[in-house]
């Protein structure tokens, strides 16, 4: 166990030293909050109401941490599938090291760079007006259950990784999932105007699960009443539903990677 | 004597419809190299694949370095060296730390690690370059690295698959000596090559490859001697001139001299070693033939190639498809 340790975080050091040496990625991973931010909360919240007269800033914020995490699958999916399309899986699977480290050292790595997305999209939304309510303890706990989701989705996007195995399918086929998990999710809007069938399929999204219990604990009010489990105990729900995520990804994925061969 | 490193018996393996490896039966003695040689798609890879743990077979059992390919894959991993088609490196990081990555997941410990990675730079000749990303590498100098990465826990059994494809021939002459260095030391080398000359260089043994099947095997030279070994070839300015080459050329052998009217050449199999060559020499000056070129040739591994495959291997992209197709009539005739 202390094996699949000290070499999940040799990898991670290896990721880390992949965007000392392209600091643009990182700038890409600093843009994109930044930018969803400042058109979601600023832009958009000039023109858009919240039921129960609260701001929107103070809305949208989860919303948009929760839509950056989203972005995890596609960073650890591409990155997947070039390891496999250039031979760096082939060696590491020769190699006599579990095929988890080498699976736990990308998905710890690609949920440290949430963390990194995390504080630069707080600052810039305390800039705009968004504040948490609810003590530093709370505020923690949001922002450990938001990585924890990155964690999770990245988890599922190394599974696509290995699966699709083409970086170029990696990154068409994650932005059709990733569109319809982030818009139809309580992340940008309420679901009260919803047609039943799709406000039942927007309430058990994971995603808005998540946005509902990061919306409790900055203190930021649901914005919604609603009778649906995971809305009624988002908090519980959320630990819930993405223990339940890697519990299903994290074996899938280890399979994938046992039988990967690169794309021929 | 002692058990053979590398042993496989039966491998076969399906991909769909599609049979990439059938019955394939393979024994690599310790300290010696065998060379896999076949065209694009025989299944070199593939077995490659499976003998380090890559890849299950559909059938059939292997061991290496004494360990149970299929049971124990994880003592298996803990013997062998991989180096892939592809320089699996990563080009994002140094020479030098994709060296000690390795060395820390091998569990050398961080200091270890960096000594070993040293001490494999050096070796390879990459100690300049050591700390620039490998991505500014040449194409031998990241096959070395990676060659470098697949030595760090100084496996006694190394698979090379095409190990030098794409390179120029001054780097691949670089590599085939350091792969000779390992040899040397006593490693077993199991080398997939497509170019005929790489099998000559560098193994002991070669074994045939087409279409999923071994199809011959054999040291270089005997393979050689099966398609006839040395041929004395006359070429002459004047086609007149020919038919007393060709009368001549008979006196050595029992079969007909092969004659190209076009290039005006003449040649056959040639037994009498130096005697007979000088005997010729002799008939033409007095038959006052000057020849245009007059050379023993040596049948190579191209010419073994042909002849068992019916084509030509694919590295060797200069061949006249007449003459394969020639060859592939041959081989027809030949098995009828």
């Amino acid at each position: 166990m202390s094996e699949v340790i000290t070499d999940s975080f040799a990898l991670v050091g290896r990721q880390m030293r992949h965007i000392k040496r392209m600091p643009e990625q990182l700038i890409g991973l600093t843009i994109l909050p930044v930018a969803f931010v400042v058109v979601f909360g600023y832009l958009f919240g000039s023109a858009m109401k919240v039921p129960g007269g609260q701001s929107y800033q103070e809305y949208i914020m989860a919303g948009i941490f929760a839509q950056v995490m989203l972005s995890t699958i596609s960073t650890t999916a591409v990155g997947v599938a070039g390891d496999l399309s250039n031979g760096i899986v082939d060696r590491f699977r020769s190699l006599p090291i579990s095929r988890t480290s080498v699976l736990l050292g990308r998905t710890m790595s690609d949920a440290t760079l949430c963390t990194w997305s995390c504080a630069v999209m707080a600052v810039v939304g305390y800039g705009i007006g968004w504040r948490a309510h609810e003590g530093v303890l709370k505020t923690l706990a949001a922002f450990a259950l938001l990585v924890l989701m990155g964690f999770t989705l990245s988890w599922f996007g190394a599974l696509l990784g290995l699966v699709l195995r083409s970086p170029e399918t990696v990154s068409a086929m994650s932005s059709i999932i990733v569109m319809p998990l982030a818009f139809l999710s309580n992340a940008f809007i309420p679901l009260d105007g919803l047609p039943y069938w799709l406000r039942t399929i927007a309430e058990w999204n994971p995603l808005s699960t998540v946005v509902s219990a990061c919306r409790e604990l900055f203190g930021n009010g649901t914005g919604a009443t609603s009778d649906a489990l995971p809305a009624q105990y988002p908090i519980p729900g959320a630990i819930l539903l993405l223990g339940l995520m890697l519990a299903i990804f994290i074996p899938l994925a280890s399979r994938a990677y046992q039988k990967a061969a690169a794309a021929r | 004597m002692t058990e053979p490193a590398v042993s496989a018996e039966g491998l076969s393996k399906k991909y769909g419809d599609f049979q990439a490896l059938q019955d394939v039966n393979l024994s690599v003695p310790a300290g010696t190299v065998l060379g896999l040689l076949g065209p694009n798609g025989a299944g070199k890879t593939t077995t490659v694949r499976i003998l380090a743990t890559l890849l299950t077979p559909d059938a059939g059992q292997a061991t290496v370095a004494g360990q149970d390919v299929l049971r124990k894959p994880a003592e298996v991993r803990k013997r062998i060296g991989l180096t892939g088609q592809y320089a699996a490196v990563d080009a994002r990081l140094t020479g030098r730390e994709n060296i000690e990555l390795i060395g820390v997941l091998l569990h050398l410990g961080r200091k270890a690690a960096k000594v070993r990675a040293a001490e494999l730079l050096e070796q390879f000749e990459l100690t300049d370059a050591a700390d620039k990303l490998a991505k500014n590498y040449s194409g031998g100098m990241r096959r070395r690295l990676d060659l470098a990465a697949s030595l760090v826990s100084r496996p006694p059994v190394l698979f090379l698959d095409e190990p030098t494809t794409g390179l120029d021939l001054t780097s691949r002459m670089t590599l085939w000596r350091m792969v000779k260095e390992q040899v040397d030391s006593g490693v077993t080398v199991l080398l997939t090559t497509q170019y005929l000359e790489e099998a000559d260089q560098l193994a002991n043994r070669v074994a045939v490859i087409d279409k999923g099947r071994l199809i011959a095997e054999g040291t270089p030279d005997e393979l050689k001697r099966r398609v006839g070994g040395d041929r004395l070839e006359v070429s002459v300015t004047d086609t007149s001139d020919l038919a007393v080459v060709t009368t001549a050329l008979a006196s050595l052998s029992a079969e007909q001299p092969t004659v190209d009217q076009d290039s005006r050449t003449a040649s056959i199999a040639l037994s009498g070693g130096i005697k007979a060559i000088a005997s010729i020499s002799a008939e033409l000056e007095a038959a006052g033939v000057e020849p245009l070129d007059f050379a023993v040739r040596r049948s190579s591994m191209d010419d073994v190639f042909l002849a068992l495959t019916g084509h030509s291997s694919a590295a060797s992209d200069d061949g006249d498809p007449q003459q394969q197709d020639l060859n592939a009539n041959e081989k027809e005739a030949q098995s009828v």
